[in-house]
């Protein structure tokens, strides 16, 4: 269980991670301090452990700085739901092991207390008892997740191999 | 099966069998890179992953670029370890003042047929010269780099065929901020954007790699472009014709979509903030007159010797505005050069510019003109989003260097076909 908070969209990781902060990169629980802070400064310091960033159309486009799901999971956010993802941003988010789920976002309203099953493919909103479903990931990235993402994925079976390539 | 798309076929022979959209597939990768803001968590995985080795270390590249030369004492000890495991790897070095990762990597190491993959999302530039190139995260990057491959989806292709002639003042730039605003910055999410048609083919290298460049505004995962005589020119150039190898499409591939465009029907145009796509031509009078404290002429998108000089041809003999700051950084040690010995530094100091050392700049918002509250910036870059010169209290207009050269004579947004 955790508060979903609402953010619009094409949040830039630009909004997540912001270049002013780039001599945090190599400190990154200090970043994640400011994370997504030019989108809603409160975000960071009100963030509690199983919370929800739930964004609009086109979360996390812009650059490929992997620091950017990192903050977000190191805040840490239980999930991040969007209607679309920025490419980049949603290959970092599996391989970091941060589920990213595309969900119709405008059903959930700000401050909702949401439970995620990933197994099933559903969100379920405590606060309105709406279930909202999702189909689930592409194979390849849902082996890579389950494994806990890439780095284990790759100490696990040694090599990058992929069923059916 | 029909025939093969650019990304189809350059996939194809990288997967070591026949592959079309929507396959997955595993890649041989040919150059990997990362730049300093990616590369320590790129070789911290590494390290993770018990994997500290370079699959392909003269195809392996550290590029000190972002911050460089680093303005604080965290990205200078960044540069410690990324020197120390390029070294303990043997990977190549691009270190302070060599220039922008993309930009060095197109001069130097990008190929046609290549696969490349870059901890940059401007990786996708490299689609320029005939290769398949996109931007990852530094995990991918980290497994690309040690063990030489990579897992991808075959994209779809949007197809873009340009026609038609350029009016004098309006450059591939403005091509791609109209096909952003049309697109919008996430319409070709996951799929690859080739270019084409007889404008495309008469633009010279260097124009046609702003339009691969800014594949990723628009979510795009590549830019490919066909590698024509063109390509041989420029690579010839740069004392590598041996690289060269032609790509093209198959007469009969399949696109998701065609998109024609007419190069006699654009403007020059200005994307507003807060992104690429709030584009409007020069003369909307949301952006014409508009102040603009800051002309900055940098950037893998925008800042080649050919782009210097096309805005010296119209600084030449003027000044910049007063009240206004130009700052230029060339793309790389080839541009500032070159710049330098054919005299348009000169164009630009007696204007008053300040130039910097190659490199990224003040684009992503780490030093070197991080803009004031409040304040304008005309940008010949790629992005515009809140915060990323570094003040999310500032404002960035995109545009190109034409137009850039034209608002810092007036210390307005000024059409460059109106001082020529």
């Amino acid at each position: 269980m955790g508060r979903a908070w609402k953010f619009g969209d094409n949040i830039s990781t630009d909004l997540i991670a912001a270049g002013r902060y780039y001599h945090l990169r190599s400190n990154l629980p200090e970043l994640a301090k400011h994370v997504l802070e030019d989108a809603r400064p409160e975000f960071a310091s009100g963030v509690k452990p199983g919370d929800f960033v739930v964004g609009g159309r086109n979360f996390g486009k812009g650059s490929s700085r992997e620091h950017a799901p990192v903050i977000i999971k190191l805040a840490g956010t239980r999930a991040v739901l969007a209607k679309s993802f920025a490419r980049i941003f949603y290959r970092n988010c599996i391989n970091i092991g941060l589920p990213a789920v595309v969900v119709d976002t405008d059903r959930i309203a700000e401050g909702d207390d949401l439970e995620i099953d990933l197994e099933r493919g559903i969100v379920h909103d405590r606060t309105t008892g709406i279930d909202l479903t999702f189909p689930p990931l592409p194979a390849v990235m849902a082996r890579i997740l389950d494994e806990g993402g890439l780095v284990e994925y790759i100490k696990h079976h040694g090599d990058l191999v992929i069923a059916g390539t | 099966m029909p025939g093969q798309t650019i990304v189809e076929k350059v996939l194809s022979r990288a997967s070591g069998h026949p592959v079309h959209a929507g396959d997955i597939t595993i890649a041989k990768v040919d150059l990997a890179y990362v730049q300093d803001g990616t590369g320590p968590l790129t070789f911290r995985m590494m390290e993770q992953m018990n994997l500290v080795r370079a699959a392909n270390p003269q195809r392996s590249v550290v590029f000190i670029d972002h911050s460089s030369p680093p303005p604080r004492r965290e990205l200078a000890t960044d540069h410690v370890y990324l020197r120390e495991f390029a070294a303990k790897t043997g990977m190549v070095l691009s270190d302070v003042g060599q220039g922008v990762c993309h930009q060095v990597a197109f001069e130097k190491f990008v190929r046609p047929w290549d696969v490349v993959i870059g901890a940059d999302s401007h990786s996708v530039m490299g689609g320029a010269m005939g290769a398949f190139a996109t931007g990852m995260g530094s995990t991918d990057v980290a497994v690309a780099l040690s063990l030489g491959k990579t897992w991808l989806r075959v994209p779809e292709t949007l197809k873009f065929e340009v026609r038609g002639t350029f009016h004098p003042g309006v450059y591939s730039k403005d091509l791609i901020l109209r096909v952003l605003g049309d697109i919008k910055t996430d319409g070709a999410t996951y799929k690859a954007m080739e270019w084409g048609g007889p404008a495309w083919a008469a633009m010279p290298m260097t124009e046609r790699m702003v339009l691969s460049n800014m594949a990723i505004e628009g979510g795009g995962k590549c830019g490919p472009q066909p590698s024509d005589q063109e390509t041989k020119r420029y690579l010839r150039e740069h004392g590598r014709e041996g690289d060269w190898k032609e790509v093209r499409p198959d007469e009969d591939a399949a696109y998701e979509t065609v998109h024609p465009y007419d190069a006699g029907d654009l403007e020059p145009m200005v994307a507003r903030p807060p992104q690429e796509d709030n584009v409007v031509p020069v003369t909307d009078a949301s952006v014409k007159g508009l102040r603009i404290h800051q002309v900055y002429l940098g950037s893998c998108t925008n800042a080649r010797y050919e782009d210097i000089q096309v805005f010296c041809d119209y600084m030449k003999g003027e000044k910049v505005a007063q009240g206004t700051r130009l700052i230029v950084v060339p793309a790389s040690k080839e541009a500032y050069t070159r710049s330098m010995k054919e005299g348009l530094f000169e164009i630009l100091l007696d204007a008053g510019a300040t130039i910097q050392s190659p490199g990224c700049g003040a684009c992503p918002g780490v030093h070197l003109g991080i803009p004031g509250d409040g304040e304008n910036v005309l940008s010949t870059t790629n992005r515009n989003y809140v915060g990323r010169m570094g003040n999310p209290a500032a404002f960035t207009y995109l545009a190109s260097p034409a137009t850039a050269a034209a608002t810092a004579m007036y210390g307005v947004i000024t059409d460059p076909r109106e001082v020529r």
